[in-house]
C-alpha cells in the first residue's frame, strides 16, 4: 500500500517519530513452587504510532506475556524483573495502578485471544461496551454503544447490544471484543491471537476488518501471533520469539524471504502453505526426485472404506414434548484408496467430526452404508462389531485429553492388545517396545506418566496406541491441530512414514488446508453436512469448483506471500 | 425463561411427593400395628386408638390413606396432637418465630459470609485469608450445640449483652443471638463457597478483559467477580434456609425460644408422630418453595439458563 | 486492497513500512536451537498420585491432620493404653461432678465417671460411626451419581430426582422422623445410626460423582478406549471412574468429620445412640442438664470431638489443594 514511499536512500532519520511503545531489554518472571523463573529476557521491540508489529512464536514462547506486561497484566505471580518499559516516551515499567487505569483502554486497548471465555457470561453485550466507555470518559448513550458495535461489523447492533453473550457466535463475539478494544480509540492496539480460535474464513473477515479500522484511526497495533503466514501478512514488521528471547526482527517480507537466525529458518521451512507438496515417507525422499511427485506412488485401486449416501439426524430438544430434527450428515459418500489418504475438510459444524465417528462405528448411522472391504458396518453384530474396530483406529486432536492420565505409558499402548486378548504379558511388552520405537519415542518412556510428556510426545504415544492392533485405516481427527508447527512437521513426516512403512489408509479430518495439501492425496470438502467438493488433492487445490472451496483457500494465512518470487 | 421455570416446577412436584410419601411410609406403613408406632412407647388408651385410626384412616388401604393426607396438607388440616390441639393452630402460632429466626440468620450468613468470603478470595493466601479459613474450618468442627452453649453463656450470662433466654413474643433483638448461632455453620459454608467462587473468577479471562478496558478495581471487583460469584452462593442459600428452619430444633432448645423446633423436639420426645409427620412434610413445603424461589434467582443471576 | 489488478496472484497485505526497519538477528549462540519436542528428564516416573503425595507432604494443614487423624484412630482401638480407669465400673456418686484429683486430671461427669477415661473410651463408637458412614455413602451415593452422570438420559433424570427426595429432608429432620419407626426405637446402636446417616447423606456424594463422571465422560481418552473395543461399562469402570476420584475422596474426608458432629447432635437430642452406649455425644447429652456446675464435663468431651472433626475437615482441605485438577493439569 506505502510500496512507492519506501526510499530507503533519502530517508531523514530525524523526520522518524517518535515510538509509540518501546520495550528495552525487557524482562519478565514468574514466581512458581521452584523458585523464581525468567520467562521473557533481554526483549527489545519498537512500535512506530500506525504501524503493525506482530510477535511471532510456539506456545511458552513468551509472546503473550510481552504483550500482557505492556499493557500491566502480567499475572499476580509475574513481575517485571529488569529493562524499561516505554509508553510515547513515558517510562511505565513501574507505573502506580492509578496510571495504569488511566492509560488502559483509552490509550492502550486490548482484543483478546478467546471469544468464548472473554466477555461476561451475565452481562448483556451492549453493557460491556457501555461500561468501557463510561470507564473513559466518553458518551455512552444507547447510540454511542450501537455506533461502537456496528463499526466493528456487527449487524442490527442496536438490538444486538441487548442481547447476551451465548446468543453470539464465536465470529461475532470477537467482533464484540474489537468493538471493545477499539471503543476509545486507543493509540495502542495489543490484539493476543485475535482469532485462531475461528474458522479460516471467519479469521479473515475479521481481520480484513481490523486492518481497516487500524488504518482508519491510525491506531499502532501489536499483533500476537503462533502464525508466521499471518504475522507476515498483516504485520509491516515481525518479531520472531523463542524461549524467552527475541531471535530476529524485521520487516515482514524480508523475514519471509531471507530468514537468518536457525530458528526462523525452520519456522519458515516447516510452514505449511499453499506451496507447500505433498510429504513423502523417508523412503521415497531417498530415491531420484526427477520424477513426479505423486506418479510413482503405488496406484492403490481397491477402495478400503466406502461410504455411501451417509446421513446422520441428531435429535434436539424443542418446546416440551417437541423434538426437530438437525441433519449433521446430509447424505455423504466418499471412498478411501488402499495405502491413501484422503482428507475431510470444513469449517466448525460442518459434520465432518461426525463422519469421523460414524466411520469408526461410535455412532449409528441415520442412513445409508460404510463398507469396509464391501462389508458394511453399520450391520454389523455387537461381535462382529467388536473384531472390526480392530482395522480401523483413531487419533485425536487434543494431546492433553487422548491419554488416560492415571494410565502410565506402556499400560496406554497396551490396552488395545489386553482388551483383545493378544499374546502373554512378554510377548506385548515387546510388542509395545515395537510401537514406541516405531513412533520414534525411547522405550525408557515406558513407566512415564502423560502429565510428564510434551503435546508432540503425547500425540505420538496415541499414534503407537492406535497402531497397537496393526489397524488398516487410521482416523486422525484434526490430530496435528493443536501443535506448534516444528512439531506439527515432525508428526506429519511420522504419519507419511509410517504410511509407506505399514500401508496405512488414513481418514484425515481437518479444518486446516494448508496441512491437506502436506498429507492427503484426496479431499472432499464439506459444508453444513454436505460435501460440496472432491477430488484429487491438487485438483482442488490448483482448479477449485466451488466458490465455497475458493475461499476456503483464499482464506489461509499467507497464502500470497508463499508463492514463488517470480510472481510476487 | 418461563419454560426453565416451569420445567424446575415439574420436577418438584415429584420430590414433594416422594419426599413425603417417604415420610408417610416409613412412620404409617411399616411392618408392625401403625397404632402402636403413632402411639410409640407409651401405648394409647383404646379410646385414644380408635380416634387415631379413625383420623388417619388406617382402615383404609395404603393409597388412600396416603391421598388422605395429601388432602390434608393442601386444606390445611393436619389433625391434632394428643391434646386435641388442631396442629394447623399449633403451627400458626410458633411458625412465624421460627420464620423470622431463621430469615435473621438468613440475611446473618449471607451478609457476612459473602463479604468475608469476597475480602478473603481477592487475598488469597495473605494473613487474612489464613484466618478465616482457619476460624470457618473451627465453626463447621465445633457442633452447634457448643457453640450455642458458649455463646449463651459468654455473651449471655458473663457480658449479659443480651438475655440467655428468649420471652415468649420472641422480639427481634431477643432473636438476635439464636440467629446468630443458628447461622453459624452455614455463615462458614457460604465464607468458603464464596472465597472458592472469587478466587476462580477473579483469574477467569472476562476479569482481565474487564480490567484492560480500564475499568476501576472496584468496579471490576464488584461488577464482574462479585455478581458472577454469587450464582453458587445463592443455590447454597435456598437449600439452606429449608434446613435452618429444620436446623432451628437444637438451637431453639438452647435458647428455649417457642418455635417449630421446640415444638418438634417435644413432639419427639412425647411419641406423637402424627404432629411430627406434620411438622417435617410442613417444612420440606418449605424447602421445595425455597427452592422454587432460588430458580427464579438462579434465572436472574445467569442469562445463560433463561433459555435452556 | 483494491490496488491489484488483471490475473496476476496478488501478495494479499504485505504491509512496508515508511520507515526502515532495522533487520535484527539474535547471536544464534546465545539462543541455540533446543532438540524440538522433548521434556522428559532423568527424574523417576511421577503418577498424578505420586505427585499428589509429594504435594501433600510439605503441607502443614496436611501433617498436622494427619498426625490427630492417626492419634485418634490408635485411641479408639487401644483405648485402655491411654487410662487406668473403668469408663463404667467404678462410677461414684461420690465423686459427682468432682474437679481434677491426682489419678483423675480430668475430674468426674455427674454420675461420678472418670471423664477422662469416658473420653478415651467413646472415641470409637464416634469414628466407627463416621467410617463406616463414609464407606456406605461412598459405595451407594457414589454408584448412583456415576451410574447416572456416565449414561445420562432418563436414568440421569430418575435418579436425580431420587436424590432430590432424600435431600430435601435435612440430616436431622429425617433422622427424626426415621426414630419414630418402631423398628429403630428397638434397635438403636451405632449401625442403625450408621443406616440412618447413610440414608440421608448419601445425595450429596452421587451429586459430586456425577459431575465428576461428566467431566471426563466425553473426554478423548474414553473414545479412545471405547474405539478399541472396551464395553461401555468397562470404559466407565477402567477409565471413568479413576479419573473421578479426586473430588469424591474430598468430599468424603469432609463428610465423614461431619457425621461425627451429626452422630452427637442427634445424641444431644437423645435420638441417637442408646444411653447405654459410650460415645462423646451421649456424655455431652448427660453433661447438659449439669452444665452450669459442670462445665467441665460438657468441654471435654466436646473438644475431643471437635479435634477428632476438625482434623477430618483439614485433611479434606489438604487433598483438596493437591487433587485439584485445575492446579495440577499444566
Amino acid at each position: 500500500m506505502n510500496g512507492e514511499t519506501m526510499n530507503n536512500e533519502t530517508f531523514d532519520e530525524a523526520s522518524r517519530p517518535r515510538p509509540l511503545l518501546e520495550l528495552r531489554d525487557l524482562a519478565i518472571s514468574f514466581k512458581t513452587g521452584n523458585g523464581e523463573v525468567e520467562a521473557v529476557r533481554q526483549a527489545n521491540l519498537t512500535i512506530l504510532p500506525g504501524e503493525t508489529v506482530a510477535i511471532v512464536g510456539e506456545s511458552g514462547s513468551g509472546k503473550s506475556t510481552t504483550a500482557l506486561a505492556a499493557i500491566g497484566l502480567l499475572p499476580a505471580n509475574g513481575r517485571i524483573a529488569g529493562g524499561t518499559l516505554l509508553f510515547d516516551g513515558e517510562d511505565i515499567t513501574n507505573a502506580s495502578e492509578k496510571r495504569r487505569v488511566e492509560l488502559r483502554g483509552s490509550s492502550i486497548g486490548m482484543v483478546p485471544q478467546d471469544p468464548m471465555s472473554n466477555l461476561n457470561p451475565v452481562w448483556q453485550i451492549g453493557f460491556q461496551v457501555k461500561e468501557t466507555l463510561a470507564a473513559n470518559g466518553l458518551p455512552h448513550q444507547k447510540k454511542d454503544v450501537a455506533k461502537v458495535l456496528s463499526e466493528a461489523g456487527l449487524p442490527r447492533a442496536e438490538e444486538r447490544a441487548n442481547q447476551y453473550p451465548h446468543e453470539f457466535s464465536g465470529g461475532m463475539r470477537q467482533r464484540a471484543l474489537i468493538a471493545i478494544g477499539l471503543s476509545c480509540r486507543p493509540r495502542l492496539l495489543i490484539a493476543d491471537e485475535p482469532t485462531s480460535a475461528l474458522d479460516v474464513t471467519v479469521q479473515r473477515q475479521i481481520l480484513d476488518h481490523l486492518d481497516t479500522m487500524t488504518d482508519d484511526l491510525g491506531t499502532a497495533v501489536l499483533l500476537i501471533t503462533h502464525d508466521l503466514g499471518l504475522a507476515a501478512e498483516r504485520a509491516h514488521k515481525v518479531v520472531v520469539m523463542y524461549k524467552g528471547q527475541v531471535v530476529e526482527a524485521g520487516p515482514a517480507v524480508e523475514l519471509m524471504t531471507n530468514p537468518r537466525h536457525p530458528y526462523t529458518q525452520r519456522l519458515v521451512a516447516s510452514a505449511p502453505s499453499l506451496a507447500s507438496r505433498r510429504i513423502e515417507s523417508a523412503k521415497e525422499r531417498g530415491k531420484e526426485s526427477a520424477e513426479e511427485l505423486t506418479a510413482d506412488r503405488p496406484v492403490a485401486t481397491d477402495n478400503v472404506i466406502e461410504v455411501r449416501d451417509l446421513v446422520k439426524n441428531y435429535k434436539i430438544r424443542g418446546g416440551v414434548g417437541k423434538a426437530t430434527e438437525f441433519r449433521a450428515v446430509d447424505e455423504v459418500s466418499l471412498s478411501i484408496k488402499r495405502g491413501t489418504t484422503t482428507a475431510v475438510v470444513g469449517e466448525s459444524g460442518s459434520g465432518k467430526s461426525t463422519v469421523a465417528r460414524l466411520v469408526l462405528g461410535l455412532e449409528d448411522a441415520s442412513e445409508g452404508s460404510i463398507l469396509f472391504d464391501g462389508v458394511d458396518i453399520t450391520t454389523l453384530s455387537r461381535k462382529e462389531m467388536f473384531k472390526f474396530r480392530r482395522r480401523v483406529q483413531p487419533i485425536f486432536q487434543d494431546p492433553f485429553g487422548s491419554l488416560d492420565p492415571m494410565y502410565n505409558i506402556f499400560r496406554t499402548i497396551e490396552e488395545p492388545l489386553r482388551v483383545h486378548k493378544i499374546g502373554d504379558g512378554k510377548v506385548r511388552e515387546q510388542k509395545v517396545r515395537a510401537l514406541l520405537e516405531q513412533v520414534a519415542l525411547p522405550a525408557s518412556m515406558m513407566q512415564r506418566f502423560p502429565n510428564e510428556l510434551s503435546g508432540g510426545q503425547r500425540q505420538r504415544v496415541a499414534i503407537a496406541r492406535a497402531l497397537a492392533l496393526d489397524p488398516e485405516v487410521v482416523i486422525c481427527d484434526e490430530a496435528v491441530s493443536a501443535l506448534d508447527v516444528l512439531v506439527q512437521a515432525q508428526v506429519l513426516n511420522l504419519l507419511a512414514d509410517l504410511q509407506s512403512e505399514l500401508g496405512l489408509s488414513y481418514l484425515f479430518i481437518t479444518h486446516d488446508l494448508a496441512v491437506v495439501r502436506q498429507i492427503a492425496d484426496h479431499v472432499c470438502v464439506m459444508e453444513k453436512g454436505k460435501l460440496v467438493e472432491t477430488g484429487s488433492t491438487d485438483e482442488v487445490f490448483e482448479n477449485p469448483q466451488t466458490q465455497y472451496t475458493r475461499s476456503l483457500l483464499d482464506a489461509i494465512p499467507g497464502a500470497g506471500l508463499m508463492l514463488p518470487p517470480e510472481v510476487a | 425463561m418461563g419454560r426453565f421455570l416451569l420445567r424446575r416446577l415439574l420436577q418438584l412436584i415429584p420430590v414433594f411427593l416422594g419426599a413425603t410419601l417417604l415420610i408417610y411410609f416409613l412412620v404409617f406403613s411399616l411392618p408392625g400395628d401403625a397404632t402402636a408406632a403413632i402411639c410409640g412407647e407409651k401405648g394409647c388408651t383404646p379410646a385414644v386408638e380408635a380416634s387415631l385410626r379413625e383420623q388417619y384412616n388406617l382402615d383404609q388401604p395404603f393409597w388412600i390413606q396416603y391421598l388422605l393426607y395429601l388432602k390434608g396438607i393442601f386444606t390445611f388440616d393436619l389433625g391434632t396432637n394428643f391434646a386435641g390441639q388442631p396442629i394447623t393452630d399449633i403451627l400458626a402460632r410458633v411458625f412465624p418465630t421460627t420464620a423470622r429466626l431463621a430469615l435473621m440468620a438468613l440475611a446473618f450468613e449471607a451478609v457476612f459470609g459473602i463479604a468475608i468470603g469476597l475480602f478473603a478470595g481477592l487475598k488469597k493466601g495473605k494473613f487474612f485469608d489464613s484466618t478465616v479459613l482457619v476460624f470457618s474450618l473451627l465453626v463447621i468442627a465445633v457442633p452447634i450445640f457448643v457453640l450455642g452453649f458458649l455463646m449463651q453463656f459468654v455473651v449471655g450470662v458473663k457480658l449479659e449483652w443480651a438475655n440467655p433466654t428468649v420471652s415468649g413474643d420472641a422480639s427481634f433483638t431477643e432473636l438476635i443471638l439464636p440467629a446468630l448461632v443458628l447461622g453459624l455453620v452455614s455463615f462458614a459454608y457460604v465464607l468458603r463457597l464464596t472465597r472458592t467462587a472469587v478466587i476462580e473468577n477473579a483469574s477467569a479471562d472476562y476479569v482481565r478483559t474487564a480490567t484492560a478496558k480500564g475499568l476501576s478495581r472496584r468496579r471490576v471487583v464488584t461488577v464482574h467477580v462479585l455478581r458472577n460469584s454469587m450464582i453458587p452462593v445463592v443455590t447454597f442459600l435456598g437449600a439452606d434456609l429449608g434446613a435452618l428452619m429444620g436446623g432451628a430444633i437444637v438451637t431453639e432448645g438452647i435458647f428455649n425460644v417457642n418455635g417449630v423446633g421446640n415444638t418438634l423436639y417435644r413432639a419427639v420426645l412425647n411419641g406423637e408422630a402424627p404432629v411430627v409427620v406434620s411438622i417435617v412434610t410442613v417444612l420440606i413445603v418449605v424447602f421445595v418453595l425455597a427452592n422454587l424461589l432460588v430458580d427464579l434467582l438462579y434465572a436472574w443471576l445467569d442469562p445463560r439458563i433463561r433459555y435452556a | 486492497m483494491p490496488e491489484n489488478t488483471q490475473n496476476r496472484p496478488t501478495v494479499r497485505g504485505a504491509k512496508i513500512s515508511k520507515y526502515p526497519i532495522e533487520h535484527f538477528v539474535a547471536d544464534p549462540d546465545e539462543t541455540p536451537l533446543q532438540a524440538t519436542d522433548s521434556s522428559v528428564s532423568d527424574a523417576a516416573p511421577v503418577s498424578l498420585w505420586l505427585e499428589a503425595w509429594r504435594n501433600l507432604r510439605t503441607q502443614p494443614l496436611f501433617i498436622i491432620s494427619a498426625i490427630l487423624i492417626v492419634s485418634v484412630v490408635f485411641v479408639a482401638l487401644f483405648p485402655g493404653l491411654f487410662t487406668n480407669e473403668q469408663p463404667n465400673a467404678n462410677c461414684q456418686l461420690a465423686n459427682s461432678d468432682g474437679g481434677a484429683v491426682p489419678g483423675h486430671p480430668l475430674g468426674f461427669t455427674q454420675q461420678g465417671c472418670d471423664i477422662l477415661a469416658r473420653v478415651m473410651y467413646g472415641t470409637q463408637s464416634s469414628l466407627t460411626i463416621g467410617l463406616f458412614a463414609t464407606i456406605a455413602i461412598v459405595i451407594f451415593g457414589g454408584t448412583i451419581g456415576a451410574i447416572s452422570g456416565f449414561f445420562g438420559g432418563w436414568v440421569d433424570a430418575v435418579l436425580a430426582r431420587l436424590g432430590d427426595i432424600f435431600f430435601a429432608l435435612p440430616l436431622i429432620l429425617g433422622a427424626i422422623v426415621v426414630v419414630q419407626i418402631p423398628f429403630f426405637q428397638e434397635n438403636r446402636n451405632v449401625w442403625t445410626i450408621v443406616l440412618i446417616l447413610s440414608a440421608f447423606g448419601w445425595p450429596q456424594i452421587a451429586r459430586i460423582t456425577r459431575a465428576a463422571v461428566i467431566e471426563v465422560r466425553d473426554a478423548d481418552f474414553v473414545i479412545a478406549a471405547r474405539s478399541l473395543g472396551v464395553s461401555r461399562a468397562g470404559a466407565l469402570i477402567r477409565h471413568v471412574i479413576p479419573n473421578s476420584l479426586a473430588p469424591v475422596i474430598v468430599i468424603a474426608t469432609i463428610t465423614l468429620g461431619i457425621f461425627i458432629v451429626a452422630e452427637s447432635t442427634l445424641s444431644y437430642l437423645g435420638i441417637g445412640l442408646p444411653p447405654d452406649v459410650m460415645s462423646w455425644g451421649n456424655d455431652i447429652f448427660s453433661a447438659k442438664s449439669s452444665l452450669r456446675s459442670n462445665p467441665m464435663a460438657l468441654f471435654w468431651p466436646a473438644l475431643a470431638l471437635s479435634l477428632t472433626v476438625l482434623s477430618f475437615i483439614m485433611l479434606g482441605d489438604a487433598l483438596q489443594d493437591a487433587l485439584d485438577p485445575k492446579a495440577r493439569k499444566r
